[in-house]
């Protein structure tokens, strides 16, 4: 009546049982591989969306030396991004040929910055940041100037280029 | 009757249940006595969790996480009385979580609970509070106003002052290159599916862990946890003293939950939930992006900070909360738990409490804020309506400073209050302080006419109080009585 027990076993089950037992790992951690890895890299994978040229009006609707807020259509916008499909910018005629796009994003924390145009000056309503008409910090926290989109001016349309919003 | 305990009976026999549910209700707990009720908020904070779930499901039954249709959801959802009463407790709910999950911590911390061998409880616990803050956090993209959605963008800013990956993790929280169809779809996800995962398991292991420990006596003065000898003592105390948790203890427990849900129904109710806005739409600039309640404090914190710290504190701040509470019971997991003996434990909750209610009152005011609802001023205030004066109150609107500037009570408080400037400064030394602005003062060299600083300064020269009426003089003072003090403050030359 002295059997060993089935827990202990002999030699050969010995080495069995260690077989199984790394088989068992090896299948569930190749099962939950097969699974995860595919959803992890979707989650952390980005699109990345093309930069397009957007118009944003005619050359002679904007008048020279002064800021407009103007709205375009994010590049390959998804069909149920509603109103956060657009984005909007800042646009200066500098001169009769040239224009600069700011981001509305402060460079400070990101929130929008609005134009005082009687004042010349853009200005945060977050932690007081301010910036003069061509985009230079004037004052409070914000460490660089506004970022600015490239804007073109083609076939009588002034364009501006979709960027991704300025994080850095 | 019979027939139901017939039912019980036949249910027990094959599931076994009354086997594992019996010890876990009658489980004994020591008494409590004087600190009784103090035990009650880590129940208080599950009810309310619950709660959360169960609201949470009932929202997301009608709620569609795309962002050109959730504004439409959320009216349907505000559309019934009892929709907007299940969207109020979640809403208070969630302010609840906070305030709950906090007096938890601190009533734990101040009682030494984290020593051993509740080392793990603790350790769950700090992860259980970073959940809730994530909870907190997404929720507020989810109730899709103006506010949740410039806080997801600046969110995405704060995180991209990480070095090296900064701006891949600001995109990767926003779902894309802006704030797209994508981003409330990942919050959504995160919210209602990966975060409650999370918690459900670390909740898990939390209350297995308050059964197996047990859950810890009131500290005693010169009584210090030995781990030698702490687990044998504990259980013969519980064998002399201890008492069935059901319902002996757990009757505490079910009041003050239930004095918790009603205060949380009683304001959804009465009180109803947020308004609900504007869609948000990022063309819409005349946003003023505020955290909700519970973060204010560290927006305030993050405002007043010199800015050259600035990322030092966004990145290490939390980085540095984090590691003290994961450090706490593993450097200090013996001696003794009586807060009498441990006054810096004393310290550090006053001061922590302190700076949250104090920044967090701050962060309400927000002086370092424009004031861009600022109006212009009234004649009557200015004191002309029309002439160089009133030209130069003019300018002092257009220009902005009243954004800055306060006058008679109206504009900002960024800046110092101009009401009576005329009092303290030459027009020399005003003209100074426009021209070469400030840190947080643009300078107007480019923006200033010199017919627009004329009237400007004609307008701030006239700031000033009223003179005093020069003092009567005793009729039978002689000849040699002293002049009169000349009226006017500082008698400057114009």
């Amino acid at each position: 009546m002295t059997e060993q027990t089935t827990l202990e076993g002999t030699p050969k089950e010995t080495t069995r049982r260690r077989f199984l037992t790394r088989l068992s790992i090896a299948a569930g951690s190749l099962a939950a591989a097969i699974v995860a890895l595919p959803s992890i890299g979707f989650l952390l994978g980005l699109r990345k969306a093309p930069m397009v040229w957007r118009s944003v009006g005619k050359v002679e609707d904007f008048q020279i030396g002064s800021t407009v807020e103007v709205r375009f259509l994010d590049p390959s916008p998804l069909p149920w991004a509603g109103v956060t499909a657009e984005t909007a910018a800042w646009l200066r005629r500098v001169d009769e040929q040239q224009f600069k796009a700011f981001s509305v994003d402060c460079t400070h924390l990101g929130c929008p910055v609005r134009w005082l145009s009687t004042a010349d000056l853009f200005m945060c309503p977050c932690h007081g940041g301010v910036f003069y008409a061509d985009g230079r910090v004037a004052s409070g926290p914000p460490p660089r100037p506004l970022t600015t989109y490239p804007a073109r001016v083609q076939d009588g349309q002034v364009q501006i280029l979709t960027s991704p919003l300025p994080i850095t | 009757m019979r027939t139901l305990k017939h039912l019980w009976n036949w249910f027990d026999d094959i599931t076994g249940v009354s086997n594992w549910l019996v010890p876990i209700l009658r489980h004994p707990v020591p008494p409590a006595r004087k600190s009784a009720w103090f035990y009650v908020l880590g129940s208080a904070t599950l009810f309310v969790f619950i709660s959360q779930v169960v609201t949470g499901i009932a929202l997301s039954s009608a709620y569609v996480a795309s962002s050109a249709r959730a504004y439409e959801t959320l009216l349907f959802i505000h559309g019934t009385p009892l929709g907007r009463i299940v969207r109020g407790i979640h809403y208070y709910g969630a302010s609840a979580m906070v305030i709950l999950i906090g007096l938890h911590a601190i009533r734990v911390y101040l009682m030494g609970a984290y020593k051993y061998p509740r080392q793990m409880n603790w350790l769950t616990g700090a992860g259980l509070l970073l959940f809730t803050l994530l909870m907190v956090f997404t929720g507020q993209l989810l109730r899709w106003d103006q506010t949740g959605f410039w806080s997801s963008v600046i969110a995405a800013e704060q995180a991209g002052r990480t070095p090296f990956i900064g701006n891949w993790l600001g995109h990767f929280i926003l779902a894309g290159d802006t704030v797209g169809g994508a981003t409330l779809s990942r919050f959504f996800a995160a919210h209602v599916f990966f975060v409650p995962a999370l918690i459900f398991l670390f909740l898990g292991f939390h209350l297995y862990l308050v059964l197996h420990n047990g859950i810890s006596e009131p500290p005693k003065s010169g009584r210090p946890v030995d781990p030698r000898t702490y687990r044998r003592w504990y259980h013969e105390m519980l064998d002399h003293e201890g008492l069935p948790f059901w319902p002996d203890a757990a009757w505490r427990d079910a009041l003050f939950g239930l004095l918790v849900l009603a205060t949380i129904v009683s304001l959804a109710t009465f009180i109803g939930p947020p308004a609900l806005g504007k869609p948000p739409d990022p063309t819409i600039i005349q946003a003023s992006p505020r955290p909700d309640w519970y973060f204010l404090w560290y927006y305030a914190l993050l405002s007043v900070i010199p800015k050259w710290t600035e990322d030092w504190v966004i990145l290490l701040g939390p980085l540095v909360f984090g590691l003290a509470l994961i450090l706490l019971p593993l450097l200090a997991s013996r001696g003794e738990r009586s807060p009498l003996r441990r006054p810096w434990s004393v310290v550090i909750v006053i001061t922590i409490v302190i700076i949250i209610a104090y920044y967090g009152q701050v962060g309400h005011i927000a002086p370092w804020s424009p004031r861009l609802e600022a109006q212009p001023l009234t004649a009557e205030v200015v004191g002309a309506s029309s002439g160089p004066v009133a030209e130069g109150a003019k300018v002092f609107y257009e220009k902005g400073c009243a954004y800055c500037h306060m006058v008679a009570g109206e504009g900002g408080i960024r800046g110092p209050d101009l009401t009576y400037v005329a009092d303290r400064l030459t027009p020399a030394q005003i003209t100074t302080r426009i021209y070469s602005g400030a840190p947080n003062m643009p300078s107007y060299t480019n923006n200033l006419t010199e017919e627009q600083l004329t009237s400007l300064l004609a307008f701030l020269d006239s700031r000033h109080r009223r003179p005093p009426k020069p003092a009567a003089l005793p009729a039978n003072i002689g000849e040699s009585s002293p002049q009169r003090i000349p009226g006017g403050s500082h008698g400057e030359t114009k």
